[in-house]
């Protein structure tokens, strides 16, 4: 396995995300999915780097993204919980109350 | 490998801030609801607090702590205190708004120190680590803080936009950030600057380049990369608007010149170029379509996208009269956002919101002092003289002009006229149009007087802007 061989893994996970986050339509979960699959990714990249480069900060600023994923999906959830009492749907369509 | 303890003193400001958060947040607990009032005021003079040991504490000299992970340089110090007047000014707006609607809460305040902690974080960031943790603070707690009116539905619609809109920028800064480590082994500002410095600009270079611009793009509102900011700041409480709207612009400066200026500063033809593109669909965008809107947070949103193109053609121009001009822009940016934000609550009640631009009407006959406040904020934004706002697009334009570029100078100031017309369409609903609404101004005098200061600073910083020019100037060395 090359270097190159993770970064495109990484790079395709990453497509994923984002194609995940745009094309998507249906469910806001979803879209807690990509954004999650998208720090993946990343994380991908970082070890990668590390191992070839020897180096291990990568590794260090992995164990961050992954903490601070947590948190964002905490924070992303309890909005999602709100907005489902709200509007009683999480269908990403039905979000345009807001116009121009 | 562990760090000095002389090490710790330069980080005070940071420690006092996280303390004095997490002090407020469990002693709410115990307050009843009437003396709520009180953690309002600890965060208050916590701020004044650390305003004077963050002055105290800076010698003018760069200091490197923590492994290069923290800077403590006159920028940071600069930046750090305006961002405490900018927050104090947010607070002291919010607390009577909330209080109306039943959401003077101490979380409020809370939340609100640690996004600052956040911003004090990305200022004083010197590895793609620090800058990463301290954006998603900030970020976090913003988040929060918008869907703070939980009840309401446009506000927790407009959460859910920042926050996915947010994640993503998040992580296209974060693979920009990968790819950057990979490139250049390192994590620290400075050691990606000595690794890429003599480098030709390779394509894995510019593809990094482009993730880091997007995603910088994505933070700052700047189109395409916009569409997240008028929903948002038309859906989140009035006062968060005003927080989001001021402060964090001073933070995503402070992250911008880190990452760009002094990490990859080797690639400048480079990301002046992505920058400059940014800025012309910024100015253009931003000012044609805040001419259609009929809400004001909504106008005020595009008017901040089309300011934000104009800070990128201060950064872009990539010359130490640029970044000095850039930092007095969002300086002064922040008080006019701020003033501006909070004309909107000091006209809003108990149940009303005044944030169509209708709700001015007449204000001139309702409250003539206050309506000279908007017309010096709204001429302000437009950058008519003698306000401060002309002189900071001034110092960019010659900015701009300093390194040849001269068309960019003259799009710059063809959608500066076309954005006149929308502020000085403020000025003729306040002052020739009938009141329809004859209700005086019931607001308190602690937002009276705070209101005030806030736009009669700014008529003060247009008149002498020479002391404030020569400080950011100061701050980039010439």
């Amino acid at each position: 396995m090359t270097l190159s061989d993770f970064l495109i893994l990484g790079a395709v996970l990453f497509g994923l995300s984002v194609a995940g986050i745009f094309i998507n339509r249906k469910n806001v979960i979803i879209l807690l999915m990509a954004i999650e699959l998208m720090l993946l990714a990343v994380n991908m990249n970082f070890i990668a780097f590390s191992h070839f480069l020897g180096d291990i900060s990568g590794q260090v600023f992995v164990f961050f993204i992954l903490t601070v994923a947590a948190a964002e999906s905490a924070i992303g959830l309890a909005i999602l919980v709100v907005l489902f009492r709200n509007r009683h749907t999480i269908n990403v369509e039905e979000l345009d109350s807001m116009k121009g | 490998m562990i760090p000095a303890p002389g090490e710790f003193v330069l980080l005070i400001p940071e420690i006092f801030v996280l303390s004095m958060a997490c002090l407020i947040l469990v002693l709410d607990l115990f307050l009843r609801d009437n003396e709520r009032v009180i953690s309002y005021w600890l965060a208050q003079i916590s701020l004044g607090f650390v305003a004077v040991i963050t002055l105290a504490l800076n010698d003018g000299q760069t200091h490197l702590v923590f492994h290069g992970t923290y800077i403590a340089d006159p920028m940071a110090a600069a930046l750090k205190v305006s961002i405490y007047l900018v927050t104090a000014l947010a607070f002291l707006y919010s607390r009577h708004y909330l209080y109306e609607r039943g959401l003077f809460k101490g979380e409020y305040y809370v939340l609100g120190l640690f996004a600052m902690l956040g911003m004090m974080v990305m200022v004083s960031a010197h590895s793609l680590l620090t800058i990463y943790l301290g954006l998603e603070l900030l970020s976090l707690s913003l988040y929060a803080m918008v869907a703070f009116n939980r009840d309401a539905y446009p506000c927790t619609e407009a959460a859910m936009k920042y926050f996915v809109l947010g994640a993503l920028a998040s992580g296209m800064l974060l693979y920009g950030m990968s790819m950057l480590y990979g490139l250049s082994g390192s994590l620290d500002i400075e050691l990606i600057a000595q690794a890429l410095g003599g480098k030709a600009p390779s394509a894995p270079l510019i593809f990094t380049t482009t993730f880091i611009v997007v995603g910088l793009a994505f933070k700052l509102g700047a189109v395409p990369f916009h569409m997240w900011v008028p929903d948002v700041y038309q859906g989140a409480p009035t006062p968060v608007t005003q927080f989001i709207g001021s402060a964090s612009k001073i933070a995503a400066f402070a992250m911008v010149m880190r990452l760009l200026s002094e990490s990859i500063g080797s690639l400048q033809p480079q990301w002046g170029d992505m920058l400059a593109v940014l800025a012309v669909l910024s100015l253009a965008i931003g000012n044609v379509v805040a001419i259609a809107q009929t809400n004001l947070k909504r106008m005020l949103a595009y008017s901040t996208i089309s300011h934000i193109g104009f800070l990128l053609l201060g950064i872009l121009s990539g010359t130490q009269q640029g970044y000095a001009a850039a930092m007095f822009y969002v300086i002064t940016y922040a008080l006019m956002a701020a003033g501006a934000f909070g004309m909107i609550i000091l006209l809003s009640r108990a149940g009303f919101e005044a944030d169509e631009i209708s709700d001015f009407k007449g204000l001139n006959q309702r409250n003539s002092w206050f309506a000279f406040m908007m017309l010096i904020l709204m001429f302000s934004m437009a950058g008519v003289p003698p306000t401060v706002g002309f002189y900071a697009k001034l110092a960019v334009l010659q900015a701009v002009i300093g390194v040849d570029m001269l068309w960019l100078a003259a799009v710059a100031v063809f959608f500066s006229v076309i954005g006149a017309f929308y502020y000085i369409r403020m000025v003729k609903v306040m002052y020739f149009d009938q009141a329809e609404d004859d209700t005086p101004l019931a607001a308190h005098f602690d937002l009276r007087f705070g209101l005030s200061a806030n736009a009669l600073a700014i008529l003060l910083l247009g008149l002498f802007p020479g002391s404030l020019m020569s400080l950011c100037r100061q701050v980039f060395g010439n």
